[in-house]
């Protein structure tokens, strides 16, 4: 393979990232929409896009608080959505851990499902690039993305209230996030822990503020490690 | 209406702690391992959460009141099926909305 300089990195992750475009411009769109028809105003439906800038996590913030659940009922379980993104910084460390401080901080900032899945990928692919180079992509792969999320927000956040009611818009959501959680659910252990969450996300929808989703939520993380547990072991056993 | 002191409480803190959670290991952790327990619950964070705040949402939709919906049920299930089936979250997504725009047409709800 012939070397790569950081530039060569850095347009292709801008490649890499590009598809995706097709995901969040209609994902932002849609959390300016949900964010104004829930009654914020454009300044704090764009604050919610720079500040938080994840999707999952939003919109589980935004829809909690428009049902009336206790601030930090809303903010624990958005958290709780945004737990992978630990498991992202944990998996990436190996990578970029030797980075400065700002630039680690700066990664940190724009670590998210689509950034993350990207460099993970081409880092494995490519073990001889250079930190400068591997920073490089993971910044290549944000620029087509990240700025979109901000601007296309804003644009959901102006032409809000003016979407008619019989689009059906409060569906929206639910769609996209089964769109999300379907292709995730890639092993026995995944499908045992989505199957968990939901059984008990509706067995305790009569717990006040939203707590089902917190019992489902951990019963599911819970019900995933040891189904993985369980076949892993399985697997050694019929080892010779 | 969402009242404007939890809302920006909920931005901040929200903003902050996802940066913690994104921060916490490249920045802080370093190059020492974690144990492989914490790992493993990790990994399940997303798909033991999203279905959990979906499921109420299909079952019981807002908008009729929260009994069940046949055109909203239909579109959930075929937004599921194809995104497991294709591994593709946009197309998945269009079904889903075909699904439900066809079915509450046919009830004549739109």
């Amino acid at each position: 393979m012939h070397r790569q300089t950081t530039n060569s990195t850095y347009w292709q992750g801008v490649r890499d990232g590009a598809p995706f475009i097709l995901v969040i411009v209609p994902f932002s769109l849609l959390f300016g929409v949900v964010a104004t028809e829930a009654g914020l105003n454009v300044f704090e439906t764009l604050s919610f896009s720079v500040l938080v800038i994840a999707g999952a996590a939003q919109f589980t913030a935004l829809q909690l608080l428009s049902d009336g659940a206790p601030t930090a009922i809303a903010l624990i379980s958005a958290l709780a959505v945004n737990l992978r993104m630990a498991m992202y910084s944990a998996s990436l460390t190996p990578y970029i851990g030797g980075a400065s401080l700002g630039q680690r901080a700066l990664a940190a900032y724009f670590t998210v499902d689509q950034s993350y899945t990207c460099a993970i990928v081409a880092f494995e692919k490519n073990p001889g690039w250079s930190i400068p180079q591997r920073l490089a992509y993971f910044f290549g792969v944000v620029t087509p993305i990240c700025p979109l999320w901000y601007i296309f927000t804003l644009v959901g956040a102006l032409v809000g209230t003016s979407i008619p009611e019989g689009l059906a818009l409060d569906f929206a959501l639910p769609i996209t996030f089964l769109a999300m959680i379907a292709p995730m659910l890639r092993t026995p252990a995944h499908l045992a822990a989505a199957f968990v969450s939901v059984t008990l996300a509706l067995v305790f929808a009569f717990l006040p503020y939203n707590l089902g989703l917190l019992v489902a939520g951990l019963a599911g993380m819970m019900t995933g490690a040891q189904v993985e547990l369980i076949l892993e072991r399985r697997k050694e056993a019929r080892l010779p | 209406m969402i009242d404007k002191t939890s809302l920006w409480t909920v931005i901040v803190l929200l903003g902050l702690g996802s940066f913690g959670l994104r921060f916490v290991f490249t920045g802080l952790i370093g190059d020492r391992p974690l144990p492989a327990w914490l790992l493993r619950h990790l990994r399940y964070t997303a798909v033991a959460v999203l279905p959990g705040l979906v499921a109420p949402l299909v079952v019981w939709p807002a908008a009729t009141g929260g009994s069940l919906d046949a055109p909203r049920m239909a579109a959930a299930l075929v937004t599921l099926i194809a995104g497991y089936v294709l591994r593709n979250v946009i197309v998945a997504i269009l079904l889903g909305a075909v699904t439900l725009y066809a079915g509450l047409a046919l009830l004549g709800q739109i």
